[in-house]
C-alpha cells in the first residue's frame, strides 16, 4: 500500500517525538500512535488469526506490549515494524491456542517448491474482479488467503497488502531477507492459481452466466 | 536462453522491480516468447493488485473507538501503578 509508506515516511520525525513523549508516561502521544496504526494492526491481525475476536484482542494486547515495553524500543527501526513484530507474535499465539494440534511457526518449510509450481495456466478476464459484487469479492480473496499456511500468508499480508519493504518484513518477522522472498514468491503464486478458477476467462460456449 | 523454472526464480524480483537491467532484459525476453510465462507474470501481477485494492478487514469505527478507549484506560491505570513505585 504505497500511501500508507509515504505518509509513514512523512510522519517518521513526529514519530519520535510522539514515542519519547510516551516513554515519558504522556498516554496521549502513544494514543496519536494507536490512532495511526490501529487499522493496519486490525488487518494483519486478521489476516494471521482469520478470527473476528482474535483479531480484536490482537489489536489491544500489542498495543498494551508495546507500551509496556517502550524503554526496549531502541529507534533503530520504525515504530511500525516494531509494533508489527509485535503483533504478529501475538496473532500467532492466538492462532496456536486455537489450533494446539498442529505447530504454527513461520519457520516451516512447507513442501517443496512444486507445490508452487503454476499447474493451470489460463488467462484472466479482464478486470476480473468485477465478475463478483463487493461482497462475493471479499468471500472470494478471504476464502482463498486462508487456504495458505501461515507462514506464507503473513509474509503476503506484510509486503503486498501492508506495504512494508522486504527489509522491513524480515526485521518483522525474524526472517532472512532469501527466506521472505521465497515465501513471497509461494505465496503469489498460490494465490494466483487458487484465484484462476473464480477469474479465468470463460470459454466461448462455457455457459451463458 | 532462460527456462521457465528460472524465469519463475525471479518473477518476485522483477514485478518488484528489485533486478538489475541484465537480469530485467533476459526476463522480458523469455516473456516475448513464452505465453505461459506471460500469462502467469500478468496474473500474479493482478493477484497483488486485487488484494492491495481490496477492503478486506477493515476495522469498524465504533470498534476502533471502543478498543482504543480501552487501550487507553489501561496505559493509564498502568502509570498509576507504576507512578507510586518511582517515588
Amino acid at each position: 500500500m504505497g500511501a500508507i509508506q509515504s505518509r509513514v515516511g512523512e510522519q517518521v520525525s513526529d514519530e519520535i517525538a510522539l514515542v519519547q513523549a510516551a516513554k515519558a508516561g504522556d498516554v496521549g502521544a502513544f494514543e496519536q500512535l494507536v490512532k495511526r496504526y490501529d487499522r493496519n494492526v486490525f488487518r494483519i491481525a486478521q489476516h494471521i488469526t482469520q478470527n473476528r475476536e482474535d483479531a480484536e484482542d490482537v489489536v489491544q494486547d500489542a498495543f498494551l506490549k508495546a507500551y509496556g515495553n517502550l524503554e526496549q524500543f531502541q529507534g533503530q527501526s520504525k515504530f511500525y515494524t516494531w509494533l508489527v513484530r509485535i503483533a504478529v507474535n501475538e496473532a500467532l499465539m492466538k492462532l496456536r491456542r486455537r489450533r494446539p494440534e498442529r505447530m504454527v511457526s513461520l519457520d516451516e518449510e512447507v513442501k517443496t517448491d512444486e507445490d508452487s509450481m503454476p499447474r493451470e495456466v489460463a488467462d484472466w478476464s479482464p478486470n476480473p474482479e468485477q465478475l463478483y459484487s463487493q461482497s462475493e469479492l471479499r468471500d472470494i480473496l478471504g476464502k482463498t488467503i486462508q487456504g495458505l499456511p501461515p507462514s506464507f500468508r503473513t509474509v503476503f499480508v506484510l509486503r503486498d497488502v501492508e506495504g512494508l519493504s522486504t527489509e522491513e518484513t524480515a526485521e518483522a518477522l525474524d526472517l532472512s531477507i532469501p527466506a521472505v522472498k521465497s515465501r513471497l514468491l509461494r505465496a503469489r503464486l498460490q494465490l494466483r492459481e487458487r484465484l484462476n478458477r473464480y477469474f479465468k476467462k470463460r470459454q466461448s460456449g462455457d455457459g451463458n452466466q | 536462453m532462460m527456462t521457465c523454472s528460472e524465469f519463475l526464480k525471479e518473477l518476485t524480483g522483477y514485478l518488484d522491480n528489485e533486478l538489475d537491467e541484465r537480469m530485467r532484459a533476459e526476463l522480458e525476453d523469455h516473456l516475448a516468447w513464452c505465453h505461459n510465462c506471460y500469462v502467469v507474470c500478468n496474473t500474479t501481477k493482478k493477484t497483488i493488485e486485487i488484494y492491495r485494492d481490496s477492503v478486506l478487514y477493515e476495522l469498524p469505527d465504533d470498534l476502533r473507538t471502543r478498543l482504543r478507549s480501552a487501550i487507553v484506560s489501561k496505559c493509564e491505570a498502568k502509570n498509576k501503578k507504576a507512578g507510586p513505585q518511582k517515588v
